[in-house]
């Protein structure tokens, strides 16, 4: 039986359908990130499941229990949740007061409670800042109070609203390391959304993509990552290059594609004359100044047409008769003096195409 | 404008001489307007928590009319607590008319509506974040009701204190089922109107004097409230 389960599930605001048909299972201990661009449902999802409110139809399950069958139900069913909001709020008292809160409230002795929270205080790095208001933590430090106060509670479900999204990348990779640690350390199981796909990667075991209220695509890492179902799935696992072609040939699987004219080698079980979409990841695509031959099996003719450094790599567009766009290291971005207009090779293996029937 | 002249140095030297009936007076209106306030509060606040947390018909008609009820006159409730509480009302059983108790009875009803509404206002201002977080947490309904007061309790305090004073400066209601009974239910107020009619003016500018020094302590401590 899985841990928690929603059924059907709608829910719906101002006749808007926010969430469509959502039938999720996530297993005891499961680490399921919910991923999906803003605005996909994915905070309605989490209120849902946390009773915050009550779905326009279906039901969700917690171990086989409809959760809303009674406000009794509801309160011990949530007393076994923990949910950190997407913008956390502290309460307007001192820091160790936020964290006892939740076993307070489950009637906990208070020195059990000084137990609990002396050990978490350090465990979330805010011992100093024990006797102090909360209300006048940084915005990173409210964040791990928040995670704090939920963790204290020794929920079985942890659901975590984007918990990096309002931080600065040091803030953001601390929050992530402290997730990182209380997943390895508890048995838990955790619903988090974010928008972040690395970030599903690096925390999650399995994936659901929440795209404009449906769940377009659930499945492990390794799915999800290489073997996207539709073009907006693709887009959010980092497959920037996505092109409309038609099948011209198909042996044994190894496809002939046609792209405007160029054509290039996928492997896929499509039919001939079948329009697709090929997506390509720019880290899988290498440039080199003239034609190599190597493994890969498409080597394409083009001029650069713009080219970014961000950091240690380099961006660059060609023109392929379609446009193309490849990830390079800095360096050899140098060495090679890619610039506008310089003619290079775009080669990438066949295997590293990802092809998708359009609709 | 000697008269007025003599009248405040006189006032001023009952006060910091102490003058025991300008002291019992004042003594005697703060002790019934803070009991006031505190039953009011003790009523009031719970009853504000229902209303607040609660979904009904009706709801936002009954914060209108509570709220319309801020400013209802002094004799008004005074005529109808005296009418309750007179030998021959409903209560007059009780024989409280024309006691200190009545006097807070009154009072009480008064100040009502200033704490309920206030009181839902100040509950309205928290944010819903806090609710949820509260709710996710695990707090149970009324766990939820001590979180939310706690989170709003500036805003309270100063119902709270706008209801002491609105009930330390009324007079009808303190003159009508009070009586102005000397050394009894004389206050602050009703003391001041009979001895300005009488022409003691030293003593209505001696208690006037600490009214007013009352109504600016309690402005004091909510603007000190306010900015928190």
């Amino acid at each position: 039986m899985p841990l928690i389960e929603t059924r059907d599930l709608w829910q719906r605001r101002d006749g808007h359908d926010i969430l469509k048909n959502i039938n999720l299972r996530v297993e005891r201990g499961e680490i399921f990130a919910l991923i999906g661009p803003t605005g996909a449902g994915k905070t309605t999802l989490l209120r849902l499941i946390d009773m915050l409110d009550i779905p326009a139809e279906g039901k969700v399950f917690f171990n086989g229990t409809d959760i809303n069958s009674s406000d009794k139900v509801r309160l011990e069913t949530r007393r076994k949740m923990a949910f950190v909001l997407q913008k956390p709020v502290v309460f307007n008292a001192s820091v160790y007061e936020n964290i006892a809160c939740g076993l307070r409230w489950r009637g906990v002795n208070s020195r059990d409670i000084h137990k609990e929270v002396d050990g978490i205080v350090e465990t979330v790095e805010l011992k100093s800042y024990k006797y102090r208001n909360a209300r006048t933590l940084s915005g990173g430090e409210v964040q791990r109070v928040a995670i704090a106060r939920a963790i204290a509670v020794q929920p079985e479900v942890l659901l975590l609203d984007e918990p990096t999204a309002n931080l600065d990348p040091v803030s953001a990779s601390k929050i992530e390391d402290l997730i990182a640690g209380i997943i390895k350390r508890e048995t838990i199981t955790v619903i988090m959304a974010t928008h972040d796909m690395s970030q599903g990667q690096r925390l999650a075991d399995r994936i659901g993509v929440l795209v404009n209220g449906e769940m377009v695509q659930t499945g492990g890492l390794h799915e999800i990552f290489t073997s996207p179902r539709n073009k907006q799935v693709a887009e959010l696992v980092g497959m920037e290059n996505i092109i409309d072609g038609v099948v011209t040939s198909n042996v044994g699987e190894m496809a002939t594609i046609d792209i405007n004219g160029r054509v290039i080698e996928a492997v896929t079980d499509f039919d001939v004359g079948v329009e697709v979409s090929v997506c390509m990841r720019p880290e899988d695509i290498t440039v080199a100044l003239s034609r190599i031959s190597s493994s890969a099996r498409n080597s394409m003719a083009g001029n650069i047409t713009w080219t970014v450094s961000t950091g240690p790599l380099c961006r660059v567009e060609i023109d392929c008769g379609f446009p193309l766009v490849a990830l390079v290291t800095r360096r050899s971005a140098e060495e090679m003096r890619l610039k506008k207009g310089t003619q290079v090779f775009a080669n990438f293996k066949a295997v590293s195409i990802h092809v998708l029937r359009r609709n | 404008m000697t008269e007025l002249w003599n009248g405040l140095v006189k006032a001023v030297e009952l006060i910091v001489t102490l003058d025991p009936e300008v002291m019992q007076i004042a003594g005697r209106s703060l002790m019934i307007s803070v009991s006031s306030a505190v039953i009011g509060s003790v009523i009031c606040i719970p009853v504000a928590c229902l209303i607040h947390f609660n979904r009904f018909h009706g709801k936002r008609f009954l914060v209108s009319l509570i709220q319309t009820f801020y400013s209802v006159p002094t004799v008004a409730i005074g005529l109808f607590v005296f009418v309750f509480i007179s030998r021959a009302g409903p209560l007059g059983g009780l024989g409280i008319l024309f006691t200190p108790t009545a006097i807070v009875v009154g009072q009480v009803i008064l100040i009502t509506p200033i704490l309920l509404g206030l009181t839902i206002s100040a509950l309205n201002s928290v944010d819903r974040a806090i609710l949820d977080t509260a709710r996710s947490l695990g707090a149970s309904g009324w766990q939820m009701a001590v979180l939310v007061i706690k989170e709003a309790r500036f805003a309270v305090m100063a119902a709270v204190i706008m209801g002491f004073g609105r009930a330390i400066s009324e007079v009808g209601i303190s003159l009508m089922v009070g009586g102005n009974i000397r050394g009894f239910t004389r206050v602050i107020t009703t003391a001041i109107s009979l001895e300005t009619s009488k022409g003691d003016i030293e003593l209505s500018l001696a208690l006037g004097i600490i009214l007013i020094f009352i109504a600016l302590v309690v402005n004091i401590v909510m603007n000190r409230i306010q900015q928190r």
